[in-house]
């Protein structure tokens, strides 16, 4: 009998097709959407990562307490040990120190005098060993600068190039870092800017300046120490290993984190950081949100196309009543045939999804070309993420809405008596 | 079980209309034995597919009892209805009712299906019904492709498929010419003398008329006249 419904089922292509492709366009929007969302929700937290967080970000117990004035005096010091236990005990993550720093920047004219004097925030990053992470981190290359190169010596650095267009600062200029050491007095070091870049991030455009880790330590007294360990996940895919990362940072915390010692480290991953975690909750539930309308208005047109067929087969109805089919029977068949609309639709709509979802995670959404500077840094190319959600999501709402649809419009049959049933067909 | 396979006694059937009733039938007593070809006869709106309805367990009566093969109809379950439908009772309609999307062997099947049998058992038998009605090498043809007389054909064929004790028709030659109604007539009368199968037709064809071997007359819900013939 199930055989004989779903021949019937698929050589009537009115009854088939037009469901079949509502809940194709359906889920492959659910689809899409859902691997778009991943994957701005893993540019989101990359971004931020890669700026500021890190996936996991190690300090000492003093200067986290302190972290938003960046107190390089509770640095952590003999750095070089803290790195390589980290190496050691957690060999899938990348871990890299780094110090962040204030101060002025002074940009002397050619008799020495000061031209321009301008606040900045200061990043020193391992730029100079050869494969280093924050390479990638901040998209550097020669090419990706706008002006100039890399800096190949510790006393280079790069400046936002917006900044340096405010100030008049060109690439080859001396730049002078007016700061505070590690132990408290003044710091004043020149620097050459060998590079401009632009971030895409407004408040980096605003006034930074990147030098290499070494470069900073000279300039702030701060040999073999760092503000901060920042490690990332190798694959950088953090989205998917939030529970993960709340145990390794609990078990770490016990392990090397003692309250008594405000020098002892201290490790937070990333949703510890800026209001993540409710951040990431909220992303959540949009996607649940956005899955819920979705299967609200394919529901509605669904039940309405159930309608229209059940109408249509008015008099099929009839046929098989008088034939002798109970009413149960009938519409529990009406109800597996549009379980077999909705699974077709949804293995279609989810391949379809699929493939879209897979070329944007490949190529990406480049809309740097759509803005008028395409040398951004960031946030310009939107790219797809396929998770393993992506490959069920789509199935919910698929087989649900039209069991749903066809399961409201069937009310109709079971309501009425089978006479007024048989008289309204008008077999 | 009585001898009558069909057997009312004071049916009287009344429709809700607006807030007053409208009786359809108002006391039939009939009472009709296996192997009967018979015929309700009468004026458009005189009850005759309410009779057929009622005792295909599709309605009930309102007052009186209504025994198909010893089945009350007015105290049967829905399930119970369908199962009488399914096992012993074979519908004909007025517009045949094929349904479009399936061959002309697969209409006839469809009752074989709801009775579960197997596909060996179902093809022996939909071939024999095939045959009955002359539509074996039409098999795998659409109804879309069928002429009327044709559709009718596969109609009687599936109402006739398994066998059933009674086949109601309503209306069965409405749609058809002369030429088509007397061959599809011709082949009801054999089967019906071979299987002894009971037919009752509702009907005001005089071309069926002919056929007929007892003619039940009504008028008003109500029976006028119930003749043998011959
Ligand atoms: N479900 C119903 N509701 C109201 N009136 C009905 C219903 N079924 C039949 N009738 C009425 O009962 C009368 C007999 O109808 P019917 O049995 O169809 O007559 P016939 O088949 O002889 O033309 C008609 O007047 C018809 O309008
Ligand atoms: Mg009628």
């Amino acid at each position: 009998m199930f055989k004989f419904l779903v021949k019937g089922l698929f050589r009537d292509s009115s009854r088939s097709r037009f469901p079949v492709i509502i809940v194709s366009i359906g889920i492959f929007l659910v689809v899409f959407l859902q691997a778009f969302m991943m994957g701005m929700v893993k540019d989101m937290i990359n971004i931020t990562a890669k700026m500021d967080s890190g996936h996991f970000k190690v300090m000492t117990r003093a200067y986290e307490e302190l972290s938003s004035v960046v107190p390089n005096d509770l640095a952590i010091m003999d750095v070089d040990v803290l790195l390589e236990d980290l190496r050691e005990e957690y060999p899938d993550i990348t871990w890299t120190p780094r110090i962040r720093f204030g101060g002025l920047i002074d940009i002397p004219d050619e008799n020495g005098e000061t031209r321009v004097q301008a606040p900045i925030a200061g990043l020193g990053v391992d730029l100079l060993t050869p494969g280093s992470i924050e390479l990638n981190n901040f998209n550097f290359s020669d090419t990706s600068v706008l002006e100039g190169r890399m800096p190949q010596e510790p006393n280079e650095i790069l400046l936002s190039a917006k900044f340096a267009e405010q100030a008049g600062v060109k690439v080859g200029d001396q730049a002078t870092l007016v700061g505070a050491t590690m132990y408290g007095s003044m710091a004043i070091h020149n620097f050459t800017v060998c590079g401009l870049v632009k971030f895409g991030i407004s408040v980096m455009d605003k006034g930074a300046l990147i030098v290499d880790i070494e470069g900073a330590r000279q300039a702030l007294d701060m040999d073999n120490c760092a503000g901060e360990i920042l490690g990332f996940y190798e694959d950088m895919n953090y989205g998917d290993r939030r529970e993960e990362s709340d145990k390794l940072r609990e078990a770490y915390n016990a392990k090397y984190s003692d309250e008594n010692d405000e020098f002892s480290p201290v490790m937070l991953n990333f949703m510890d950081q800026n209001e993540m975690r409710s951040l990431m909750v909220t992303m959540d539930s949009a996607i649940y949100g956005m899955l819920f309308l979705f299967m609200l208005v394919m529901f509605i047109v669904l039940w309405n196309a159930g309608l229209l067929n059940s109408i249509r087969r008015y008099s099929e109805v009839g046929l098989r009543l008088a034939i002798g089919e109970g009413k149960r029977h009938l519409i529990n068949s009406m109800l597996l045939e549009s379980l077999v609309v909705g699974f077709v639709g949804s293995i279609i709509g989810t391949l379809l999804g699929l493939a879209l979802s897979w070329y944007f995670q490949k190529y990406g959404l480049d809309v740097g070309y759509a803005m008028e500077n395409s040398s951004i840094m960031f946030a310009n190319v939107f790219r797809a993420k396929i998770t393993g959600q992506t490959f069920y999501i789509g199935f919910i709402p698929g087989m649900t809405a039209t069991f749903l649809g066809t399961l409201m419009a069937s009310r109709g049959i079971k309501k009425r008596q089978t006479a007024q049933l048989f008289k309204e067909l008008e077999v | 079980m009585s001898k009558e396979l069909i057997n009312t006694e004071g049916m009287i059937k009344r429709f809700p209309m607006g807030n007053r009733e409208f009786t359809a039938l108002n006391g039939i007593d009939l009472k009709i034995g296996k192997g009967e070809f018979c015929g309700l006869v009468g004026p458009s709106g005189s009850g005759k597919t309410t009779i057929l309805n009622i005792v295909g367990t599709l309605d009930i009566p309102s007052e009186g009892t209504v025994k198909v093969l010893g089945n009350d109809v007015g105290t049967l379950t829905a399930k119970m209805a369908a199962k009488l439908r399914n096992k012993h009772i074979g519908f004909i309609f007025q517009t045949y009712n094929l349904l479009p999307v399936y061959t002309v062997y697969e209409n006839v099947e469809l009752p074989l299906l709801l009775l579960g049998y197997d596909k060996a058992k179902r093809e022996k038998m939909i071939m024999d019904a095939l045959e009955w009605v002359d539509l074996v090498d039409k098999r795998d043809s659409r109804p879309s492709q069928l002429s009327g007389g044709e559709s009718q054909r596969v109609a009687v064929a599936r109402a006739m498929v398994k066998r059933p004790e009674i086949v109601l028709a309503d209306e069965p030659t409405a749609n058809l010419d002369s030429k088509n109604s007397f061959n599809i007539l011709s082949m009801m009368e054999n089967l019906n003398k071979e299987l002894k199968t009971t037919f009752l037709f509702a009907t005001h064809d005089e071309k069926v008329m002919k056929y007929l071997r007892r003619k039940i007359s009504l008028v008003d819900g109500k029976i006028a006249k119930d003749e043998r013939i011959k």
